[in-house]
């Protein structure tokens, strides 16, 4: 039977069909969730990606930031950072954008089954891991302990503040949010999102860990999940690089020998390891 | 006369106030080493298991992520560079690359442990010695991050 | 195998003309050999030879007037099946109807469109315009008479002998017995068109004949590839100082990834009209050699060009089978003919493998 992916594979990747801006939240002072209404059914895994079109200024890819199980509109989180985000970081409801996908390998969530997932987001690395937390809570008796540490650079960067209030007030998951500075108003923890791994109560030889983030911080991020005792091959990242297709045809995201809108951008550690370290890759 | 390495050890600051009668047990961990201008003498995740006394020149800790280069500092002559052969997992945390030619005296730290081992005197000075240096190394590390030129404290 | 004559020869082309073929064939333009559209066989460079070597080409006469007397010249057939420049998803040509007959085709430029091939159109995501410009391509493919000093398709064993991927695979003879061709088909089309134009079974001499000729360009490759795993060797020194040497003389000129026939990467740009209301996507030959290639967050990643060369090749030889599953590198030579600077992929990979 062919699936929703077997379809998105079918229609020509040059095509981008209008979806409709359903809702803009600001997340932040630079970051805005849209909410995409798809003209048809739509389905994704937790970490894929779309390619969201402004026609006339570019295409970029942006992470779906929503639940996989909910029906309706996509979520997707963005921050402006050049022309295209800042045209969809303006876009309002009615207005239309091309989208395609979904793209990428995504979470495997279902391999984390049995054992403690911890999520370690850095900034705007929470939007992608967002879809795998909403997915471990909706099968939480198939998983146990659900860790998520999160850091942002100051307190008015950190986003879907109301939302990990919430999380943070049941009783089956662990939330920690750390700031690298704060002024007087915050209360909370100020260090880099690295140390709260030593601190986080999980099974390290039973768990599965998901980090994303600026590149350094996954970098230490890893290193303290290692040191912690996760396995290399249980410790995935999400890797950035330039996307133009997403199609594995352009050759723009290349990572040596890893093309990241096709082998990525999920990455089980250990295969990568090797790369990450060759300076200019 | 060229210098012994007991005597280059006895003059660098960074052994100022050691014992005198230890110098000649930990030069037989040392050896001199130069560095080429820009070359590496030590790569981020690569096994670390000595330090650096650097003698001349500068050694700049950098740390790169695609499309950038940052030093996050420079340890220059009279000062010492390398704790990541002190604990697991006894990796290098940094690029260590040279600025300008650097001369140095490589410390074996297996051999320097093995040292501190027979003898917990020498172990405890060198071992406060480094507490010392990351202390301070800190203190500094912390004044960096508040980027007290940039716009700090928004809270 | 079948044998036609040199005046024969017109009767093949418009064999396959009448199918609703447009020819494309090599031409002489701008002091090389080129590809371009043809009519006849009077369009091809008759008595025409070329003299190649690192950053050097030049077209010289031949004392005789032989059709396919040289080597590849700085375009590759990538010009019809991925133009330069092209709207996103569509074909060639005015109302995509456009079939191409390609006239001339080397060993080593069967290889490098299978390889094409498999990057346009063997993954999960094929490519619209390319799978339209290459659908029922009419292959006439060419046996190499000669081989230019920059040549070295047989350590990338990809030539000299056209092996598949053709519908008709010519040799050309021109000795005592006369100018000919001996025809080898390849498909059932081939075959047909092939009698069509009056073609005779070939006598076993020119078989013969022939397979001396290939035999002869095969013992004269100019260079070779070192025989070593080449992903292997790159993979582990991607920090040789070998890197720094050839980033001191390559100018990041790109000429290779334009010459080279493998070589795909595109970007993609908005196009607007002067009225702004339409928008449309284009889609360009992009090198890995431009500081753009590989920008992120403001800024290249592969800034040195130490890196993009590093990039560029370790791409070419080690890191498309983990891509694609093959080398990305079909020994035609053009990228050391056409560096300004003259080097030379194969001295490189020499020079890396002399003291990894």
């Amino acid at each position: 039977m062919r699936t929703l992916a077997d379809v998105a594979a079918g229609r020509p990747w040059t095509e981008s069909p209008p979806w409709r801006v359903t809702a803009s939240r600001p997340e932040s002072r630079d970051t805005v969730t849209l909410e995409l209404e798809p003209p048809e059914p739509f389905s994704f895994q937790p970490g894929q990606f779309n390619m969201l079109r402004v026609p006339g200024i570019g295409e970029v890819p942006i992470s779906i930031s929503g639940d996989p199980s909910a029906a309706g509109a996509v979520l997707h989180t963005i921050r402006d950072v050049g022309a295209v985000t800042h045209a969809l970081c303006e876009s309002r409801p009615g207005h239309q954008i091309g989208v395609r996908g979904p793209y990428g390998t995504s979470w495997p969530v279902q391999a984390a089954e049995g054992g403690d997932v911890v999520i370690v987001a850095g900034g705007i690395g929470l939007p992608p891991l967002r879809p795998a937390i909403y997915h471990v809570l909706a099968h939480r008796e198939s998983f146990g302990r659900l860790v998520l540490l999160y850091g942002a650079r100051t307190p008015s960067d950190l986003l879907f503040t109301s939302e990990l209030g919430t999380w943070r007030s049941r009783f089956d998951l662990t939330v920690e949010v750390t700031v690298d500075t704060a002024g007087r108003d915050w209360h909370g923890n100020v260090g880099v999102v690295p140390d709260l791994i030593g601190r986080a109560a999980f099974d390290p030889g039973k768990s599965v860990a998901f980090t994303v983030g600026p590149e350094i911080m996954m970098r230490f991020a890893v290193r303290a999940l290692l040191a912690a005792g996760v396995p290399e091959d249980r410790v995935f990242l999400s890797m950035e690089r330039d996307m133009q297709c997403a199609a594995a045809l352009c050759g723009h995201c290349q990572l040596g020998p890893f093309l990241v809108c096709r082998d990525g951008p999920v990455f089980c550690y250990r295969p990568l390891a090797r790369w990450l370290g060759v300076r200019e890759l | 006369m060229p210098q012994t390495l007991e005597h280059v050890l006895r003059g660098h600051e960074f052994f100022a106030g050691l014992d005198p009668e230890y110098f000649a047990l930990i030069a037989g961990c040392a050896r001199n080493v130069v560095f080429g201008d820009g070359t590496f003498l030590f790569r981020e995740g690569d096994p670390a298991q000595t330090f650096y006394l650097v003698r001349e020149g500068a050694v700049g800790l950098e740390i790169t992520a695609p499309g950038r280069v940052l030093t996050v500092q420079t340890i220059g002559a009279g000062e010492m560079v390398g704790f990541s052969w002190l604990m697991g997992p006894h990796r290098w945390q940094f690029d260590g690359r040279a600025v300008g030619r650097v001369h140095a005296i490589e410390m074996d730290g297996a051999c320097l442990r093995a040292k501190c081992d027979a003898d917990p005197r020498l172990g405890y000075d060198l071992m406060q010695r480094f507490a010392n240096l990351a202390t301070r190394r800190l203190q500094a590390t912390r004044l960096q991050i508040l980027d007290v030129y940039g716009h700090a404290h928004t809270g | 195998m079948s044998v036609l004559g040199r005046s024969e020869l017109d009767r093949l082309l418009d064999a396959i003309r009448r199918r609703g073929f447009r020819l494309i064939g090599p031409v002489l333009e701008d002091g090389a050999i080129c590809y371009g559209d043809i009519s006849s066989a009077a369009d091809l460079p008759a008595g025409w030879t070329d003299e190649q070597d690192a950053a050097t080409y030049r077209l010289r006469r031949r004392d005789d007037q032989a059709l396919f007397g040289y080597n590849v010249g700085p375009q590759s057939w990538k010009k019809y099946l991925f133009p330069a420049t092209a709207r996103l998803g569509a074909p060639a040509g005015p109302d995509g109807s456009e079939r191409f007959a390609f006239i001339g085709v080397r060993a080593c430029e069967l290889r490098a469109i299978a390889i094409q091939d498999r990057v346009f159109t063997g993954g999960r995501h094929a490519d619209p315009g390319y799978a339209a410009n290459r659908e029922g391509a009419f292959i006439v493919a060419v046996n190499c008479g000669q081989a230019a000093s920059t040549c070295f398709c047989t350590s990338m064993s990809a030539g000299p002998r056209a092996e598949r991927g053709f519908d008709l695979a010519l040799t050309e003879l021109l000795d005592a017995g006369g100018h000919r061709f001996l025809i080898e088909a390849g498909t059932p089309r081939g075959a047909e068109v092939l009698a069509e134009a009056g073609a005779s079974p070939a006598p076993t001499g020119d078989v013969t004949a022939a397979d001396a000729i290939i035999e002869r360009t095969t013992a004269a490759m100019g260079r070779s590839m070192p025989e070593l795993d080449l992903r292997d060797l790159l993979y582990d020194n991607l920090e040789h100082p070998r890197w720094d040497d050839v980033a001191e003389r390559c100018l990041a000129c790109g000429n290779c990834t334009m010459v080279c026939p493998t070589c795909f990467c595109f970007s993609v740009e908005e196009v607007t009209d002067l009225a702004g209301t339409d928008a449309e996507q284009q889609r360009s030959w992009d090198s890995c050699f431009t500081l753009d290639h590989s920008y992120l967050h403001g800024g290249p990643v592969r800034t040195s060009s130490k890196s993009r060369y590093r990039q560029w090749m370790t791409h070419k030889l080690a890191t498309w089978h983990d891509q694609f599953g093959t080398s990305g590198c079909v020994g035609c030579g053009r990228c050391i003919t056409w560096c300004p600077v003259g080097i030379d992929i194969t001295e490189e990979v020499a020079a890396i493998a002399a003291d990894a």
